[in-house]
């Protein structure tokens, strides 16, 4: 029996969200002893197969290459998998934005119900995974001959990178380009700071810190602790920062070593995205604010006067 | 052109949810319902699109039990035209979701399908992109902003990095995301309206759709809690303690 995990990547290099979705498959194969693959559809995305191929638990990676594939629609994605899907009992992607879009539709199409963002495997067929905002955790037994699963980062331990010698094997897919949907352009954010979901600690900024120029408050005890700067949805929504700094149920799901809120109230939907965090520290004006329920140490301070404050003493 | 748009009643998003006794759910007894946030704002977006003259009408669905005439309802008094309630008491698990809106299309034949990103009880993330799959429409998910023009839909995405515009042939799947726009609250004489428009009802039988759950839940708990922490008088305190205690800087 054989398990398909589908690489993440940027044509260069391997995410590290794949090695976590890796490590989930691993438990599957050890559960079923069973061979994985991984497949990488990209464009010129040689250094990523290598690097698959690397992967102490990988036997195999499918190449697929296209022009196309540079940046990749769903549609392309998802018709490529199906087209692949024969003979695996497990298709595993990463709960990312990009794994979210395509591989519902791969479930569809193997007319199977995909099982979302799981952090644990309980065997090859159950997992357990957040319900309502992380306030509750269902374990699910999936019933359908394919599992089709997405694995949320912060529920596994990265993989082995190093150690492997899977061979690579180029696969043909002209005819799964879609054409009713085509890349456009695209506007990334550019930061020398740690991307959230890799960073050891995160500094996050809410609704309290009253405009995007006071974000330089964190910034600066950020490069200083080598940290990642995260934000409240309110604070995204105020244009403060950019859409993918949101921390949350919607946004990205992150656990750090150190996540430091200022000026964020702790609302459902931000604890969903953060909870899970080694050691939490709140900044908050308001003494009654719930985030100070989570919190391993809280501090309640004005952030315009502690912000300063921890930057000297750092 | 035809929009049709899909609501879910949910617990509302305020309420703090409670696992019950028995590992076997929610606690939904006597709690808040509304209509899925993401929802709203596929409404929202229908109604804009309707009162540029992109659109010109507005059908809403819903599956659920007889509650959901209720949400289909606000639908209507926020301004979709003609409502759908697909009433079933089972748990409608995604795939079959996408199956009994593929049904609904295929008599109604919109141009455009709205759906919120994701609903706030199941998290799953699903329904939208398997519907435009069974459709072999194209989608565009986690949208921030649409744009109609030449018979093309630009969407633009949040994704992990920051945003992405795709461009898609039409009909086409779109599911929301938070910032595509902030829904409006209806309006009293448009809730009377609402009363007068139509809302037809059917089962998933009558669709021909088996939606039998293909995931089962074995059991639900609560998450683990976390140990409640100190308060630290000042700063210094704090680098202090994350320093020696904590050891993490
Ligand atoms: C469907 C849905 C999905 C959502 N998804 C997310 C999500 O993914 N992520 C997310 O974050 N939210 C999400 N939200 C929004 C969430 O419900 C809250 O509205 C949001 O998190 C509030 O952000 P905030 O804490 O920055 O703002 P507020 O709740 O306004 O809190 C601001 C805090 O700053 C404090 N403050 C103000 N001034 C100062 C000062 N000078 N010094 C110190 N403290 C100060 C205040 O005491 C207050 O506690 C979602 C909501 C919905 C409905």
């Amino acid at each position: 029996m054989t398990i398909l995990v589908i690489a993440e990547h940027n044509n260069q290099d391997l995410s590290v969200a794949t090695l976590a979705t890796l490590a989930a498959a691993e438990k599957v194969a050890s559960d079923l002893s069973s061979e994985i693959h991984m497949i990488v559809m990209g464009h010129e995305s040689n250094s990523v197969c290598e690097q698959a191929a690397a992967c102490a638990s990988v036997k195999k990676v499918l190449s697929a290459q296209d022009a196309a594939l540079e940046n990749p629609t769903a549609e392309s994605l998802a018709a490529i998998v199906v087209a692949n899907a024969d003979g695996y009992t497990h298709i595993f992607a990463s709960a990312t934005t990009s794994g979210k879009n395509f591989l519902p539709r791969v479930g569809a199409k193997l007319d199977v119900q995909p099982i979302s963002e799981i952090v644990s495997v309980e065997s090859a067929d159950t997992f357990t995974r957040p319900i309502y905002a992380g306030n509750a955790i269902a374990t699910v037994q999936s019933t359908d001959s394919v599992k089709v699963i997405t694995v949320r980062a912060t529920g596994f331990d990265a993989a082995e990178a190093t150690g492997g010698s899977a061979s690579i094997e180029d696969i043909n897919v002209v005819s799964q380009i879609s054409n009713n949907s085509t890349f456009v352009s695209q506007e990334l954010t550019v930061s020398e700071r740690p991307e959230l979901t890799a960073a050891k600690i995160i500094i996050s900024g809410g609704r309290g810190m009253q405009s995007g120029e006071n974000f330089h408050l964190l910034e600066v005890i950020a490069d200083k602790l080598g940290a990642a700067v995260g934000a409240s949805r309110a604070a995204v929504d105020a244009g403060f920062v950019p859409n993918d700094y949101q921390v949350g149920q919607t946004g990205k799901i992150v656990a750090p070593d150190l996540y430091i809120a200022v000026g964020i109230s702790g609302a459902i939907q931000h604890l969903a995205g953060m909870k899970d965090s080694k050691v939490i520290v709140a900044i908050n004006k308001d003494e009654d604010a719930p985030i100070f329920q989570v919190a391993d140490y809280g501090l309640v301070a004005d952030l315009f006067k502690a912000l300063p404050e921890l930057n000297d003493a750092l | 052109m035809k929009l049709l748009v899909t609501v879910k009643r949910v617990v509302d998003y305020n309420v703090k949810v409670r696992v019950k006794d028995d590992h076997s759910g929610i606690e939904t007894a006597n709690v808040k319902m509304s209509m899925n946030p993401f929802c709203e704002i596929a409404v929202e977006e229908a109604i804009r699109l309707k009162e540029k003259g992109v659109a010109s009408e507005i059908v809403v669905v819903s599956i659920g039990p007889k509650q959901c005439q209720e949400t289909l309802r606000t639908a209507l008094a926020l301004g979709a035209d003609r409502a759908i309630l697909v009433n079933t008491d089972e748990e409608v698990q995604p795939l079959a979701v996408a199956k009994l809106l593929q049904a609904v299309i295929a008599k109604e034949s919109p141009e455009m399908v709205i759906m919120g990103k994701q609903s706030i009880d199941g998290d799953n993330n699903q329904s939208g992109q398997m519907l435009a799959a069974l459709l072999d429409w194209p989608q565009g998910t986690f949208a921030s902003e649409i744009n109609v023009a030449d018979g093309k839909l630009a969407v633009t995405r949040e994704v992990d990095g920051g945003l992405e515009t795709i461009s898609l042939t039409l009909p086409a799947v779109v599911t929301t995301d938070l910032r595509l726009n902030e829904p409006r609250f209806a309006s009293l004489p448009n809730i009377m309206k609402a009363k007068r428009k139509t809302l037809d009802e059917m089962i998933p039988a009558d669709l021909g759709v088996d939606i039998t759950a293909r995931v089962k839940t074995l059991k639900v708990t609560p998450p683990a809690a976390r140990e409640a922490g100190v308060i630290v008088e000042s700063v210094e305190e704090l680098v202090e303690k994350l320093r020696n205690e904590a050891k993490v800087i």
